[in-house]
């Protein structure tokens, strides 16, 4: 057969082949399908980037933004945390020496979805830093920063440091080092880390997982997502204040040079 | 669809790429700025508080 008739698309005894107006329209069709389903996936591996990379880029400027903010109010004489703070507002900054030298965030007020993109957010029911209660904070594990990606390496005994206007308040992870660590219970029960349904707010009232009890000790809780960007279970830390709140005037605590 | 996109694009190669760029980056903006934000917050990726994501 020659070359010109298959171009033309005849048979080689000079019929036409399938492509009659119903042929075309096929092609036309699934060349459509196929071209949406390519977009579609293409659509879909930008959203998957957004939420990788886009929202911390966002939140890492967010967060700059509310250093910035959080620093000018000290400055200015003003403590946002003491003074009755809008939901979103900067109140504090948290440093885990274990997750990074310079492992810095700012804490903002609540826990609503649009805080928690700006930063680890505090349970607007739950006590103050250095409080006798339970300071509890929220914060992203996949996304938004990952504020709280690292959590889960946090061992008995590691500090956090929480700073206000004036004091920073050290806080060390609950359990004993040489009796079960972080995963083993205290006399009241409390572990340093553990692993809990989404349901259980328990673990941020002032006496964890027992409502109603007037609180005697100073604790602090961080929650997260057990797994990034899954969200079933969540990563429970408890630590409590070690030692008495120190003074800024004092300097820098210790535990803060890790 | 992309087919019939370039065909209806007015002008020689050149004006319809120059078309085209400020169409991409005009969906790209809108997906980036509008739609992405709006999906995320409608997705439970967001959740890591105990309680109801509102929950305070």
């Amino acid at each position: 057969m020659r070359p010109s008739t298959i171009r033309a698309g005849k048979s080689p005894r000079g019929q036409r082949l399938v492509s009659s107006r119903l042929g075309d329209g096929i092609r036309t069709l699934a060349r459509g399908l196929g071209e949406v389903l390519l977009t579609v996936g293409v659509v879909l591996l930008l959203f998957a980037g957004y939420e990788v990379f886009g929202t911390g880029l966002i939140n890492a400027h967010k967060q700059s933004e509310l250093t910035a903010q959080l620093n000018a109010s000290w400055t200015s004489g003003e403590d946002p945390i003491t003074q009755a703070p809008e939901i979103g507002e900067g109140i504090a900054l948290i440093r885990i020496p274990k997750l990074g030298k310079d492992y810095v965030k700012v804490i903002v007020e609540g826990t609503s979805r649009a805080a928690l993109a700006d930063g680890p957010g505090h349970y607007t029911a739950s006590a103050l830093p250095g409080d006798a209660g339970n300071f509890a904070v929220a914060g992203h594990n996949g996304g938004n920063g990952s504020p709280f990606e690292g959590l889960h390496r946090l061992e008995a005994g590691d500090p956090i440091i929480i700073e206000t206007r004036d004091t920073y308040f050290v806080y060390r992870v609950l359990g004993d080092p040489r009796a079960g660590g972080a995963s083993a219970p205290d006399s009241d029960g409390l572990v340093g880390k553990q692993v809990v349904q989404a349901s259980e707010v328990g673990v941020v009232l002032p006496v964890p997982n027992r409502p109603g009890e007037m609180p005697h000790r100073r604790l602090l809780t961080l929650t997260t997502c057990k797994e990034s960007f899954f969200t079933i279970e969540r990563l429970i830390i408890h630590a409590e204040l070690a030692g008495q709140p120190r003074p800024k005037a004092d300097g820098v605590p210790p535990e803060q040079m890790g | 669809m992309y087919g019939w996109l370039w065909r209806s694009l007015p002008g020689r190669i050149a004006a319809k790429l120059a078309v085209l760029l400020v169409l991409l980056v005009a969906v790209l903006a809108v997906l980036f700025l509008v739609v992405f934000p709006y999906v995320e917050a409608n997705l439970p990726f967001a959740d890591v508080t105990v309680g109801s994501p509102d929950h305070s």
